[in-house]
């Protein structure tokens, strides 16, 4: 038993371990102290002992292996777990809130009649309650949320704790469990690991990106020539990728990529949390919305609250303008 | 194929969202309402299953309070659903995702069914995703965050996507019947003319099934608020050609901008 331990629920992804992991490890430290336990990582996987090593940050790692948890399926991940946390009732249970994460916690709360708090910037232990922060409604509410529970899942948003106190020199304390997950009824296919694009926005340092507030697509040539005389690259928020508006590789955020550019000039980006977790780290960040209580004002440097179509035109013209002098 | 798509309504994040005088909830009174954004995608992408494989689908919603959600039910008659339905119970106009899962798995055991798409996630999901919930208390699998749904009626199995970060995705196939979190239909969801939705309101019946299921996810809302960063955004005001000049002498200050 281990009831009053922070479990952790390692992800990774083609074999490396995803960034959120360490962030929750680092947060799962500070608060185990006042649980009066431990900070434990449970790892599933198969011929994975090399990434249950990178674990060492834990005071423990439980490494769940077998054949059938090589590849994440979320009905394999869920039953592994699901005994394994049946068994030791930890207090508190971190999960990413990522497409993993989602699928686990949500089955786990259900299964287990355990309570879950999702989509958490904060996870704090009062007098051996679990407290949590939520951003909810787009990031526009947030949420203090108590678990009545003695066992509590949390999912947490991915970029709000530092990883770097999820990361340790020292050889993790492992102790590996073999599982049995029997054929199930969800069958893992294959990955596709996306081929790159004309343009690789990762590394691109002047960024215009395009969100929902553009309206429609003949709209996005608009914000194409700004981003032109600009000498940016165009990037794009989830809603105009599901659009089918611009491909897939200029999608920033949760489920796109990544970016830390020199210049993030958001237009029509409402700043969802999957959105502002693929480019809260730009050096210089500038949005244009027409909503002000929007929450990309909270993440960006500089804030514009009018119409793009009244700004975008104008900026780009300017732009155009100086450089032909 | 018959499929059923359980909608939620949730607020319109358009407009400005009030903290009632508790700071625990929203001030309810002034919300409007809309479908959940990520619902209307799986609406859309079980009518295009629809189109391919026959059968039917059927939109299922937990009522709750004043919330009007009829108009929500016959627009979705409108776009091609069979049939709609209400779940009513002792539910308050702000239903958390596990009650919600709860009683919609109490009404669906009863139905027939191939497969359940729902949004992969709502506005207001504070204990979690319905789909997932519902899968789980239905004992059928689940997976979020999926795309490019190709089901086999023949074998009974479903090949989706699931996407993660980074653009990676990994295929599954899946046996039905499955609960299927949908990031993106196949098409942006179609939209239903006024008239049509004024047709639907005469010619369609809104089934009720009552719910007895307990409520309640196990967590306290202790306090609601707007997020206040320090790091709020310094704002640039004036007119557009201020606006511009601001810019520019920001992006020169930066050294991101040297003409």
């Amino acid at each position: 038993m281990a009831e009053h331990d922070v479990f952790v629920i390692a992800e990774h992804l083609d074999g490396k371990l995803s960034d959120v992991t360490f962030e929750m490890i680092g947060k799962a430290r500070s608060i185990a102290p006042a649980l009066g336990g431990r900070a434990v990582a449970v790892l599933l996987g198969y011929e994975a002992a090399a990434l249950a090593g990178q674990l060492g940050a834990a005071d423990q790692v439980l490494y769940v292996e077998d054949a059938g948890l090589r590849y994440f399926t979320p009905e394999r991940a869920e039953q592994a777990l699901r005994s394994l946390l049946q068994d030791e009732k930890p207090a508190l249970t971190m999960v990413a809130n990522t497409s993993m994460g989602m699928d686990l916690a949500a089955a786990l709360s259900a299964a287990l009649d355990w309570p879950l708090i999702a989509y958490c910037s904060d996870v704090q232990a009062e007098n051996g309650k679990i407290v949590a922060t939520s951003q909810i409604y787009g990031g526009k509410i947030a949420v203090e949320a108590v678990s009545e529970g003695a066992s509590t899942l949390v999912s947490v948003l991915a970029g709000v704790f530092p990883a770097a106190e999820g990361h340790a020199d020292i050889s993790a304390s492992i102790q590996t469990i073999f599982g049995a997950a029997n054929e199930g009824r969800v069958r893992f296919k294959g990955l596709t690991i996306p081929e790159a694009g004309d343009v690789d926005i990762t590394r691109e340092t002047l960024l215009v990106s395009v969100g929902r507030g553009i309206g429609t697509k003949d709209n996005i040539e608009m914000v194409e020539e700004l981003a032109s005389n600009l000498g940016a690259s165009l990037a794009a928020s989830r809603p105009i990728i599901d659009s089918g508006w611009l491909p897939k590789q200029r999608q920033v955020g949760k489920s796109g990529l990544t970016v830390k550019p020199k210049l993030y000039l958001a237009v029509g980006i409402s700043g969802a949390p999957e959105h502002l977790q693929g480019m809260k780290d730009a050096e210089l960040i500038i949005a244009i919305n027409s909503d002000p209580s929007a929450p990309i004002f909270e993440v960006a440097d500089y804030g514009i609250v009018e119409d793009l179509f009244d700004i975008v035109p104008a900026l780009s013209e300017r732009l155009a303008e100086v450089r032909a002098k | 194929m018959n499929i059923i798509v359980p909608v939620k309504q949730v607020p319109d994040l358009v407009e400005e969202l009030e903290i009632n005088s508790d700071g625990t909830d929203l001030e309810r009174d002034m919300i409007k309402y809309k479908m959940n954004e990520w619902d209307e995608s799986a609406l859309e992408e079980a009518l295009q299953l629809k189109e391919m494989h026959g059968g039917t689908v059927t939109v299922l919603t937990v009522a709750s309070g004043d919330v009007e959600v009829d108009e929500t039910l016959y627009t979705c008659v409108a776009k091609g659903a069979d049939r709609v339905v209400k779940i009513v119970g002792n539910f308050e106009e702000h239903y958390d995702s596990h009650t919600a899962a709860r009683a919609l798995a109490e009404a669906i055991r009863g139905m027939s069914y191939d497969l359940i798409l729902t949004g992969v996630q709502a506005a207001d999901d504070l204990d979690g995703q319905v789909g997932v919930l519902l899968a789980t208390y239905l004992g059928i699998p689940h997976i979020s965050v999926v795309s490019g749904i190709e089901a086999e009626p023949v074998s009974r199995t479903a090949t989706v996507h699931q996407e993660y970060a980074g653009g990676i995705m990994a295929t599954f196939e899946v046996d039905l019947p499955v609960v299927l979190g949908v990031q993106a239909a196949r098409a942006i969801p179609r939209y239903a003319p006024v008239s049509r939705v004024r047709q639907a309101m005469k010619s369609a019946h809104i089934e009720e099934i009552e719910a007895t299921t307990p409520v309640g996810a196990g967590i306290s809302v202790r306090r609601m608020f707007k997020p206040e960063s320090t790091e709020h955004a310094e704002m640039i005001e004036g007119d557009a050609g201020e606006i511009v000049n601001r810019v520019m002498e920001i992006l020169r200050e930066r050294g991101l901008w040297r003409a």
